[in-house]
């Protein structure tokens, strides 16, 4: 077999279905072998979709996903989403085509040294030496994949590897020396865990991305039975608790909830499950939820005391660790009577195009299997703030790295993983020029997403941004001619929509999504609108600004 | 803020030196010296990492060091018994009229010749870090032309393992 028949093989062993990829001089061979492998390659139409995509796959699966590009530019064009993809823990194995060991080193046509740029996004990379490491490295990259805290691993392969002969040699069992991540919680620090919860009042639970990477559901709603505790989360860990349930608070944050920011700040104990304290969830750290003592439970031992001194770290599997902790709060029975009482307050809906009202439109027309991926902006934080997600693994977005150009692709990976829900990528007019490259894959595949755009002519994040922090003087957010984006989806076989005043909204999102079509609707809309309450820079989480 | 001393072990393969240094540089930490060679076992290298900061900054320093997935261990040695050690060489100008105190001087450090010139002396010498840079100064008024030293070495004494 040649290395790239050898290559397949080994993804094929490790339960690999689908790569997303874009062809290139660097992996003809790879290219070559995939028609006769088991393995449905989706053709993107830019690289960086290819990873995105990849990403929603892995997101909406919690599988691997897997995309593959060739050298040079191929290469390069991914990084945003391999930085987007390291930034929010997500399992990806990435491919990419290098020029032949030969020429490693001498400038040669579409060579780039892929692995110094991607070391520091990457959880680890390889640059393949010798045809006969191919089904280690293979096996290593999944295994450190999806272990520990998830993240995106490269594999670089020159094109002389991919050519060369060799017999398939499978590599099971997995051992690396160096790289051991930590399962069950310590018990010395559950019991004191367990102490402490048993002697608060008012406990709040946060869930982060950690608890969706753990697969922890059940045992995070068994915990906040237990404990009568009041649920918030962060943006990466909506979904992970019912958002309908009433003890669930929102969104905490810069743009969370009012209600959500508000018992953080005046709990006594704050349970901080897979959350890494960002300073968009935390607001000032020194102000953090100034009252509480934080039990702070993730795999990453180097989250613990990175942003903020805890008061009791258990470093472990979430879903294991609650198991542990559940076993000894159910040994004694004990009282705890929360004396603070608080309700959601919902976010204030008033009538118009405004994103609350359209959110709370789409929310009733859509089930909870429902997956929404977003772009980033204000629209992004309307999602999170406005949208209930009762469901784990239905709301798509990047988080941590903020990379606009994600929901459309992001969309693709989700639709093809669960090609019997509904998949709604939300979306603002700027984001969606970012991310407009993959329509063209959308529309060759024929899948039925629906891609509503919050149009406001703006760049409306920065522009509330420059309207808090320099004087409102606005410069290069908004944009003087419209597009036509019903001409655009028609363009590429999509049905098109315009929303332009409330009358219509009901029929127009009625009709767009039960066609079981590719549709892009559009929704006219304010760019003066500013998303509150805002908690400004410096601020803790409890100074909510309104509007002003 | 002061002064740490890692002892690393690592995967001995290529690149793993760049792993380091990149995530020293992007983090922002300090790195005074770094040594690393291969050890006994020739599948992996040694480090000796002279990094600044308070102590916060350094345990986080450790626990990234740690995610690398070719960093084998890590041990901190700044508060242990060890034995330290730099290589300097450097080339002092010297004359008929002063060489003799110069050879003399050098005695007292244990230093060597390794290179006589006309004008000039290359003296090679070993030894923590205050010996060496006492040996700097010593030379210092003869004129230094050129001084390259390695970073610190250093091994925990078996007092500690006891």
């Amino acid at each position: 077999m040649n290395g790239a028949e050898i290559l397949l093989r080994a993804l094929e062993e490790q339960g690999t279905e689908l790569i997303f990829g874009y062809p290139g001089g660097a992996v003809l061979t790879i290219y070559d072998a995939l028609s006769k492998s088991s393995i449905s390659h989706i053709l993107v139409r830019h690289e960086q979709g290819g990873v995105h995509a990849a990403s929603g796959y892995a997101r909406v699966t919690g599988k691997i996903g897997v995309c593959l590009a060739t050298s040079g530019p191929g290469a390069t064009n991914l990084v945003t989403g391999i930085a987007t993809a390291y930034m929010d823990s997500i399992p990806l194995v990435i491919i990419t085509g290098q020029v032949a060991k030969a020429m490693v080193g001498t400038d040669a046509f579409q060579e780039v040294d892929i692995t110094g740029i991607t070391s520091p996004i990457t959880k680890h990379n390889y640059l393949v030496q010798d045809i006969r490491d191919l089904t280690k490295i293979v096996a290593e990259a999944f295994h450190i994949a999806k272990t520990g805290r998830p993240g995106p691993v490269l594999i670089d392969i020159p094109l002389d590897i991919s050519m060369a002969i060799d017999t398939y040699k499978p590599y099971k069992n997995v051992e690396i020396r160096s790289y051991k991540p930590t399962v069950s919680g310590h018990p010395t620090m559950i019991k004191k865990a367990v102490a402490i919860i048993k002697n608060s009042k008012n406990i709040v639970v946060c869930t982060g991305g950690g608890v969706i990477n753990s697969n922890a559901f059940f045992e995070v709603e068994k915990l906040v039975n237990e404990t009568h505790a009041y649920v918030v989360s962060t943006l990466m860990g909506l979904g992970s608790y019912p958002g309908n349930n009433k003890n669930f608070l929102g969104m905490l944050g810069t743009y969370g909830n009012r209600s959500a920011n508000e018992a953080v700040q005046s709990c006594d104990c704050l349970i901080a499950l897979g959350m890494r304290f960002d300073d968009r969830a935390v607001g000032n750290p020194v102000k953090f939820a100034p009252n509480a003592k934080i039990i702070h439970i993730d795999i990453d031992p180097a989250e613990i005391g990175k942003n903020m001194p805890i008061e009791l770290p258990i470093v472990g599997d979430i879903k294991t660790i609650l198991n542990q902790m559940l076993k000894l709060l159910n040994e004694e029975a004990f009282n705890l009577t929360g004396n603070k009482v608080f309700n959601k307050i919902e976010t204030k809906i008033k009538e118009g195009l405004n994103a609350p009202w359209i959110l709370n439109k789409i929310q009733e027309k859509v089930t909870k299997d429902t997956i929404v991926t977003t772009d980033v902006g204000q629209h992004q934080m309307w999602v999170a703030k406005c949208y209930s997600f009762n469901k784990p693994r239905t709301l798509i977005s990047s988080g941590g790295l903020g990379t606009m150009g994600y929901g459309i692709p992001a969309a693709i990976g989700a639709q093809l993983a669960k090609p019997d829900n509904l998949v709604i990528t939300i979306t603002g007019d700027a984001s969606f020029q970012m991310g407009m490259n993959e329509l063209g894959t959308i529309a060759e595949l024929e899948l039925p997403i629906k891609i509503i755009i919050f149009n406001n002519k703006a760049l409306g994040m920065v522009r509330q941004l420059q309207h808090h922090y320099c004087n409102k003087r606005y410069n290069n957010i908004s944009f003087e001619k419209s597009i036509d984006f019903v001409s655009l989806a028609r363009a590429f076989g999509a049905k098109g929509y315009r929303i332009d005043n409330v009358a219509e909204a009901d029929l127009i999102l009625d009709e767009a999504l039960k066609n079981n079509s590719f549709s892009i609707i559009e929704c006219t809309m304010d760019s003066r609108e500013l998303v509150y309450p805002v908690v400004l820079s410096g601020d803790g989480l409890e100074v909510m600004t309104e509007d002003i | 803020m002061m002064k740490h001393v890692l002892a690393v072990w690592v995967e001995h393969h290529s690149g793993v030196l760049t792993k380091i240094s990149g995530l020293f540089s992007r983090r922002g930490y300090n790195i005074e010296s770094l040594v690393v060679s291969k050890t006994e076992d020739n599948s992996i290298a040694h480090m000796t990492i002279v990094v600044w900061g308070d102590d916060r900054v350094i345990e986080q320093v450790k626990k990234q060091l740690n995610k690398l997935i070719d960093v084998i261990k890590v041990n901190e040695i700044t508060n242990d018994e060890t034995v330290d050690r730099q290589l300097l060489l450097v080339r002092v100008s010297a004359n008929n009229g002063n060489r003799g105190e110069i050879i003399q001087m050098i005695d007292i450090f244990r230093g060597r010749i390794v290179d006589i010139g006309r004008k000039s002396l290359i003296i090679e010498a070993t030894g923590d870090e205050t010996k060496i840079q006492a040996m700097i100064n010593a030379l210092q008024p003869y004129g230094i032309q050129e001084l390259v030293k390695t970073g610190v070495v250093a091994m925990t004494r078996e007092s500690k393992n006891l």
